[in-house]
């Protein structure tokens, strides 16, 4: 029958613990999502390339990104190089693993994104004596960064629920290893694993309440 | 000056322009009429290498504009071109559509590019508008900051592809007489248009297109008032 007694204090007096692990989770996530940023631009630019190879590449990327587990993709960045002869931290494991899955999500919002924008936006550049290069900087880059804005909010609340992933590798630091070590140490299992619970939830919260704050400040137009 | 020499260009399978010789000169004003398809619009995106071309020349001030050693992003800052979509930046304010290319393609610092942008923008009567974003503007108010933009870049000509075309009729009238007040400074013009009031007035010279080949061209009183050609004299007589 149900004879569990909760001991909330107990498991309370790992919350600054556990609240240094959210510190970690938040910069694994927050890396992954800025480096994930710049080559998801990278991959969006290969992926219209005129050299095959390039778009080949940038395709597959993306097509492994969207098309397997994350858990599959961190696995792959700790355990899969490791068999030739590549070791890497746990923490530097999650981050590839999660920044490639940022990576080729966002790819593929981008490249949404950028059809939404007219060919003509481009033309107008050009024909102000822009170069390609500086037409879609200036011009294309920040109108497609708005269409994807939600989805990247979406991918940066993903990015931080994948961080979970990290104990599978070994990564004891952030918030859902530290709770997996607490409860090892205490056996408060609920307890502990509810705490983190309602701290992804929060950290989640205040993702999407920041985007919706930042939106309003970034898109005046 | 704009010389055009036997240009021949094609979308496929569709030839557009059969051989187009026209010279432009400094301060003048050529308008071009004609049908739809009558490959007008796509002389003014051959002029400044928009479009590539299959044969004949394009020279601006000297400049082959279609041979592979000529730097298009160079050249494109002489020459300002106005499309029927004013095509504005929607996420700049008016001001920053304006100071953008000066900025970075010319390489003005901030306050050089903002007080040409300002100048020209006060020119076409969008001084009160600097820091509103472009959709909150008419289409002719977007228009007149699409003129301000090529202007910005201190083009030696300007080259305006129906500006009007796209527009309610009660906001043609501003669009052409900032057109006309180009005109009137010199500007170095080539307008394709439907507006024949306005070709009249304000042109040295109009030129027919029918189907790709320039059928006739000549001052603004001959076309209207005689003209030479046969399909000429249909399409005025359908426009009127």
């Amino acid at each position: 029958m149900f004879d569990y007694t909760f001991q909330w204090s107990q498991a309370m007096a790992r919350l600054p613990q556990m609240l240094d692990g959210a510190a970690t989770t938040m910069e694994v996530a927050i890396l992954s999502m800025l480096i994930g940023i710049v080559l998801a631009i990278v991959l969006t630019v290969l992926r219209r390339s005129p050299v095959a190879p390039l778009r080949a590449i940038a395709r597959t990327w993306v097509e492994i990104a969207r098309n397997t587990p994350a858990l599959f993709q961190i696995y792959m960045a700790h355990f899969g190089i490791a068999s030739f002869g590549i070791h890497l931290s746990p923490f530097t494991s999650l981050l590839i693993g999660i920044t490639f899955n940022n990576a080729g999500y966002l790819a593929e919002n981008f490249r949404g994104a950028l059809k939404a924008i007219p060919d003509t936006q481009i033309r107008a550049g050009r024909s102000l004596g822009m170069s390609e290069m500086q037409a879609f900087r200036h011009i294309v880059l920040p109108q497609m960064l708005r269409v994807a804005f939600l989805p990247m909010t979406n991918q940066m609340v993903w990015a931080v629920l994948m961080t979970s992933l990290g104990v599978t590798v070994g990564m004891n630091s952030d918030l859902y290893g530290v709770t997996q070590d607490l409860n090892a140490l205490t056996f408060r299992t609920f307890e502990l694993f509810a705490i983190a619970g309602v701290i992804f939830y929060l950290i989640t919260k205040l993702i999407t309440l920041g985007a919706r704050l930042l939106a309003a400040r970034l898109f005046r137009y | 000056m704009i010389e055009i020499q036997s240009l021949h260009k094609s979308f496929g399978p569709l030839e557009v322009l059969k051989g187009i010789d026209l010279t432009v000169n400094k301060g003048e004003v050529v308008t071009i009429i004609g049908g739809s398809g009558s490959g007008k619009s796509t002389l003014l995106t051959c002029i400044n290498g928009l479009e590539p071309i299959a044969s004949g020349k394009v020279i601006v001030d000297g400049i082959e504009v279609h041979a592979k050693s000529t730097n298009l992003n160079t050249l494109r800052q002489k020459i300002g071109i106005v499309f029927q979509q004013w095509n504005a930046f929607p996420h700049l304010t008016v001001l920053e559509n304006v100071t953008l290319a000066p900025r970075k393609v010319l390489g003005l610092s901030k306050a050089e590019a903002e007080a040409i942008g300002e100048k020209q923008l006060s020119h076409v009567g969008l001084g009160a508008k600097l820091s509103t974003y472009p959709t909150m503007l008419s289409g002719g108010q977007q228009q007149r900051m699409a003129i301000a933009r090529a202007l910005a870049m201190s083009p030696d000509y300007m080259l305006f592809d129906e500006v009007t075309s796209a527009l309610d009729p009660q906001l043609v009238g501003e669009v052409l007489e900032t057109l006309k007040m180009l005109a009137e400074e010199g500007m170095t013009m080539i307008c394709v248009t439907h507006e024949m009031a306005f070709a009249r007035d304000v042109s040295h010279r109009v030129a027919y297109f029918h189907r790709g080949v320039m059928a006739e061209i000549g001052a603004p009183e001959q076309i209207f008032g005689d003209p030479q050609h046969e399909e000429t004299r249909k399409f005025l007589a359908s426009v009127r």
